[in-house]
């Protein structure tokens, strides 16, 4: 590697690509080279960052400035200033959301400040595309210590005493699923790696693939060596392209050195990696779907036992772990498992990634230790809710989760304490709702998506979805009856008796929970035809009220139907007929005056 | 391979049979690769017509109603033709919360484009999918390469008048 004064990590991951990392890029490359600096400053392009909200950024290493929302125009300015002449420029420094104050240095920003990174350690600090970069960081030293100093049976027990449990959603203890594969009889088997991340609103996986593929790989290895598996699938989704870019990089250059293929490190030992796209289906996250998947057919559910760690892909004995889980492993080994479990709650052990998005200043992703309660993730690394609003409810788990209102914000992360409440630990989509959202249309919103992906297998899910939708739908138009609450009750305590597998039996929890913290707003759907949100259209009347309207147009300007009729210093007035309940002005009235 | 009976179809050029013809070859001996040689024709036609799920299941030694029924199954998959420019809409979580129904209501009535449906002059195409994991940049949609942030009911249409 090449030594250099100054190394510019600039995030290359899906979010602030998308926000103009190229162009950045190749202004800071024509300006340094101009400048006569290309043999001091380097820029990297690095995986995902986290802190996708202030995109696109950039982190100066050695130093630990932060660099955010960088435009191309002003990096000959930026260069001159601070890689020339040495002085930091305050313009693109992280500043408070309230205060306005601005923050140099990266680990001071509170979003930074209260992480503890093991899986996302190497995030923004390597290039995900050069395996030199991963091994300068401790890389493969697990997988090698794991090949060459230790039995299977010692690589089991080390993740056994670790206690990390499955990070897909389910968190079944991993130590234990390799247990069975590892005394499982036969000679061929398999390791699985789950990158089929399909609850909306996630995206740990992507960003982890995108940021530090190797620790994936590694982690296969390692796992494919405890149960003494030759061949290893990852079956992504189609939707990430530049994770399974990165990912094939990563698995060729794992190649070259000899850390894939035959005789590992000169121990003996072959394993192969094949990368598996996926077609769109979110069943096909489920186990045995997915094993259904990768043999070329319906990606639908079996009943289980017998297990996959007996009889899994082509009948053989398998493990599937889902990527966050196998990023840990590399870690547990070189570290130890009881390094591992010193950090967390009694029965939840480690560090959890979070996307956190929705209604909040600090969107992007974040890893923090078990047991930190919810309110500290929300208001101290997110920043809290914008606009000055009130909080409603975080969504966790995905359509299979539930909603947790303002009352159980202590809640610490914890696969049981966050059980209790009525959601589940999932995957790692963290949704923040203000008191704009309407908990009716969220339930609706979900059983739409669950009913549109049931694989159509087993009746309960099949017909019992589509029915709780139409029941949702029904509210959400006006039209609810009281005895509505009822079937939703019944119907969704059946679903979750008889379903037959995991997408099926959680997938009354939107309704569930959203029934039992908010039923006064379902109520006022039934009852007094009104949404407390105002997000339902067939609800709102579509009129002005006069005491709040300030005359100021706003309405009028951007209504695509001229449906509103406005002069200067006149209340505004909206024609029924010319409207089409597009739910412009009322986006545009910053004074709620619509309704 | 070349020796084999190509069905007519209006959509499918000689080039491209010659394109779907390796794909088969490379892949009838693997094991499962049916959703692969699915994927790739689909990349070279643009969508899977009756004719093509055909000749693939007879490449691929399968019954046409094994092909079918993983075709149906995926939601990548499409039988229709697909519009000049396809709409990717995220109704994901993040993008819901942030009022993507509006955006996707007010592209559909000024096109008269249904959910996964193609506009009558094959303009576009609406596609609702889920979480495109850019939940950063929510509401987002993606019009053909083009990733597009903070979309709202008022700019999209905008967006959407740049491409003809």
């Amino acid at each position: 590697m090449k030594k250099v004064r100054t190394q510019l990590m600039l995030c290359g991951g899906t979010g602030c690509h998308s926000t103009g990392t190229p162009a950045v890029r190749e202004a800071l490359e024509k300006e340094i080279e101009q400048q006569g600096l290309s043999e001091e400053v380097q820029v990297v392009e690095t995986g995902c960052n986290g802190f996708c909200a202030v995109g696109p950024v950039m982190l100066v290493q050695p130093d630990g400035i932060f660099y955010q929302k960088l435009d191309p125009k002003d990096i000959p300015y930026l260069v001159e200033e601070h890689f020339l002449k040495g002085r930091p420029v305050k313009k693109f420094f992280y500043k408070e959301p309230d205060s306005k104050e601005t923050i140099p240095g990266m680990n001071d920003i509170p979003f930074f400040a209260h992480q503890q990174l093991r899986v996302m350690r190497n995030k923004g600090l390597i290039d995900p595309e050069v395996i030199d970069d991963y091994i300068a960081r401790d890389g493969y030293f697990g997988a090698a210590k794991a090949l060459q100093e230790m039995t299977p049976e010692q690589i089991v027990e080390e993740v056994k005493t670790s206690q990390i449990r499955g990070r897909g959603g389910a968190g079944f203890p991993t130590g234990i699923k390799w247990e069975f594969a590892s005394k499982s009889p036969g000679d061929v088997k398999y390791v699985l790696c789950n990158a089929d991340e399909g609850d909306p609103g996630a995206f740990m996986d992507r960003s982890i693939l995108e940021a530090d593929p190797h620790a994936v790989v590694e982690g296969m290895i390692i796992a494919a060596r405890a149960i003494n598996a030759h061949k290893g699938y990852i079956y992504a989704r189609t939707e990430y392209p530049l994770a399974i870019r990165r990912l094939n990089i990563a698995i060729t250059q794992a190649k070259e050195y000899g850390l894939l293929g035959k005789d590992i490190l000169g121990t003996g030992f072959d394993f192969e990696i094949e990368i598996y796209e996926g077609a769109g289906a979110f069943v096909c996250g489920e186990e045995t779907a997915l094993m259904r998947s990768i043999e070329g057919k319906r990606g639908m559910p079996r009943p289980r036992p017998p297990f996959p760690a007996h009889k899994g892909l082509w009948e053989k004995p398998t493990i599937l772990n889902n990527v966050e889980t196998l990023a840990n492993i590399p870690q547990i080994i070189l570290n130890g498992g009881s390094w591992y479990a010193s950090v967390g709650t009694e029965t939840s052990k480690g560090t959890k990634v979070f996307a956190l998005s929705g209604d909040i200043y600090n969107i992007g992703l974040l890893e923090v230790p078990m047991g930190i309660s919810l309110r500290t993730v929300i208001y101290d690394i997110g920043g809290g809710i914008p606009k000055k609003k009130k909080f409603k409810a975080v969504q966790l788990g995905g359509p299979s989760g539930g909603c947790i209102p303002e009352q159980h914000l202590d809640t610490p992360v914890d696969y049981e304490e966050i059980t209790k409440v009525g959601a589940i630990m999932g995957s790692g989509g963290m949704i923040v709702m203000d008191e704009n959202t309407c908990m009716v249309d969220m339930a609706r919103f979900f059983m739409d998506f669950i009913q549109d992906e049931s694989c159509g297998k087993c009746t309960p899910c099949r017909e019992g979805t589509r029915r709780l939708l139409q029941i949702l739908e029904k509210i959400c138009d006006g039209k609810g009856e009281p005895s509505d609450l009822e079937s939703l009750d019944k119907l969704s305590a059946i679903i979750k008796d008889s379903a037959l597998c995991g997408l099926g039996l959680t997938a009354p929890n939107p309704v569930l929970s959203t029934l039992r913290y908010f039923r006064d707003e379902y109520e006022a759907h039934i009852y007094e035809k009104r949404c407390p949100a105002k997000r339902c259209a067939a609800l709102l009347k579509f009129e002005v009220d006069p005491e709040l309207c300030t005359k100021c147009g706003a309405c009028f300007r951007h209504c695509p139907t001229e449906a509103v009729i406005w002069k200067k210093k006149e209340i505004a007035v909206i024609d029924k007929e010319k409207c089409i309940k597009c739910m412009t002005c009322f986006e545009k009235c910053k004074f709620g005056s619509i309704f | 391979m070349s020796n084999k009976i190509h069905p007519q179809h209006p959509d499918i050029t000689v080039d491209m049979w010659e394109k779907i013809d390796e794909t088969i070859a490379a892949n009838r001996s693997k094991p499962g690769s049916v959703i692969t040689v699915l994927r790739e024709c689909q990349n070279v036609v643009n969508y899977l017509p009756v004719e093509l799920i055909d000749y693939i299941s007879q490449g691929l030694n399968l019954s046409s109603s094994d092909v079918f029924g993983v075709a149906s199954f995926y939601s990548l998959f499409s039988f229709e033709p697909k519009g000049r420019h396809l709409i990717k809409v995220c109704m994901g979580t993040a993008c819901y919360v942030k009022g993507i129904k509006e955006a996707i209501d007010r592209t559909c009535n000024t096109y008269q484009i249904k959910e996964g449906g193609t506009s009558e002059d094959r303009r576009f195409s609406l596609e609702a999918v889920r979480c495109l994991g850019a939940c950063g940049l929510a509401p987002v949609a993606v019009v053909d390469q083009d990733i597009y942030g903070s979309i709202s009911s008022s700019n999209i249409l905008e967006i959407l008048e740049r491409y003809e």
